[in-house]
């Protein structure tokens, strides 16, 4: 195999995992910030669910919890698992594990927020949607951005779990290469992808970070 | 015409005694007075019930004639619904300690942004407004400013703009130069003396003796949460009744 028919087979794979990368931001950071809500509403059904589903995703092995979402619904249900179901078990999987992490990673802004803050919005008469917002989280947002910056790598590389159910990311693709053609360099090749993709995203958030920095 | 009173409030923490026994201020149009007393003696507690902040166990508040809490059979105190609530907010400001300015907004949007959001009054109009202020505290040249870049006597000439934004009928101070260096103390107190020379109506707690002897028309002492004594800032200061009085006057001047 030629070393441009595999950059190509490898980019291929590079979008899948992109598109990972994406679609899972693009769902655990919200739902991320309606568990940390919850986990810290002030009722207790809510509450405890919400730790102990932090607990659970953070205590075992996100490939783990890949394969029960892949196979579960066999295994559990009886329903026949369609080859379209793979990568949307990845997206599901991912989501609801990094949305565990953003809860804690928000939680922790929340409270470090002074409640002087809340005491102003208060007496000016903001609503508690409105404080929560306008005034709380904006300031969290800057507050937890090198923590989120973390984990958004962590995911990058991450996604190359999606190999354990054999979803043809760039991993799964690398890998396949290596064995077929008995070679190092589409792993080589996959590192540095992986390198520059991590770098591409540190550079954004660090100018996130920067864009931020107008207040103290 | 009276602007602000709390009649019987009673509040205690659970961990604490009372900190809040039987007080009842009134406030008149116009009027300034002083609240001083020991730390500890429940004076804040007092400003944070009348500003809705803290919920009383027992009492009544009024606003310029309005019921913002009431006392129900059992003598526990109701308040308003929140929409009556958030009417009555707007009827007064407070000046926090520590200024508590959004660091996120610049000056002048921490002026203008609950008068144009929650108010909902002009845009405009609230903008030219704040720049107006901004000029009578001196600070024309900071409305792009962000909080951080501020002395701490700036910020508390901004939040002592930001309440005045809301057109409040009165204004409470919690210890508005307690947080301050000794030497930006002046620049606030020069500006509540100038609020005080355009008649607005204003309660301030503070542990500056002599500033709320110059100031205030009324001093009212506060100690193990009752008023202890009060009247005329001028007698209070200079002839003390209450042995009480008499002994944390002679604290602070030693």
């Amino acid at each position: 195999m030629s070393i441009s028919v595999m950059l190509s087979k490898l980019g291929e794979g590079m979008i899948t995992s992109v598109l990972i990368f994406t679609l899972t931001l693009l769902f655990s950071l919200p739902l991320g910030l309606i568990v940390a809500l919850a986990r810290m509403s002030k009722n207790i059904i809510l509450k405890n669910f919400t730790r102990i589903y932090i607990s659970i995703m953070r205590g075992t092995p996100l490939m783990l919890q890949l394969l029960v979402v892949y196979f579960g619904p066999y295994f559990l249900f009886g329903i026949s698992i369609s080859s379209g179901y793979r990568f949307w078990a990845v997206i599901l999987a991912f989501s609801i594990n990094y949305a565990a992490y953003f809860a804690e990673i928000y939680r922790g802004g929340i409270e470090s927020m002074p409640l002087g803050q809340y005491e102003a919005a208060r007496v000016l008469g903001y609503s508690e949607s409105q404080t929560f917002m306008k005034i709380i989280l904006p300031q969290v947002i800057k507050r937890i951005i090198p923590a989120i910056t973390n984990e958004v790598i962590t995911l990058i590389k991450d996604t190359s779990l999606a190999f354990s159910i054999a979803v043809t990311e760039m991993f799964t693709v690398a890998k396949a290469i290596a064995s077929s053609e008995k070679t190092m360099v589409s792993y080589v090749a996959a590192g540095i992808f992986y390198y520059v993709f991590n770098f591409v995203v540190a550079v954004v958030m660090e100018s996130i970070e920067k864009k931020l920095d107008y207040y103290r | 015409m009276e602007i602000f009173s709390i009649k019987n409030a009673k509040k205690s923490f659970e961990n604490n005694l009372d900190v809040l026994q039987d007080i009842s201020i009134s406030v008149a149009k116009g009027e300034v007075a002083a609240i001083i007393g020991p730390s500890g003696s429940g004076k804040s507690t007092l400003l944070r019930c009348a500003t809705l902040l803290e919920k009383m166990d027992s009492g009544e508040l009024y606003y310029s004639g309005e019921k913002a809490a009431w006392n129900n059979e059992e003598g526990k105190t109701v308040y308003a619904n929140p929409e009556k609530l958030r009417q009555i907010k707007s009827k007064f400001g407070l000046v926090f300690q520590n200024f508590n300015l959004f660091p996120h907004y610049s000056v002048l949007k921490n002026i203008t942004d609950a008068p144009i959001s929650i108010q909902k009054r002009k845009k405009d109009e609230v903008i030219q407004e704040g720049l107006v202020l901004l000029e009578k505290m001196g600070l024309s040249d900071k409305a792009d400013a962000y909080p951080f870049q501020l002395s701490g006597g700036q910020q508390q000439r901004v939040s002592i703009a930001r309440a005045l934004a809301m057109k409040p009928d009165i204004l409470f101070f919690d210890e508005p130069t307690s947080a301050l260096d000794p030497e930006l103390t002046g620049e606030i107190l020069r500006v509540i003396r100038s609020l005080a020379a355009e008649h607005m109506t204003m309660v301030i707690v503070t542990h500056e003796i002599e500033f709320a002897r110059n100031v205030a028309d009324r001093i009212i002492f506060i100690a193990g949460g009752v008023i202890v004594e009060e009247g005329n800032a001028e007698s209070l200061i200079s002839d003390p009744q209450n042995d009480r009085t008499k002994a944390f006057l002679n604290r602070l001047q030693r």
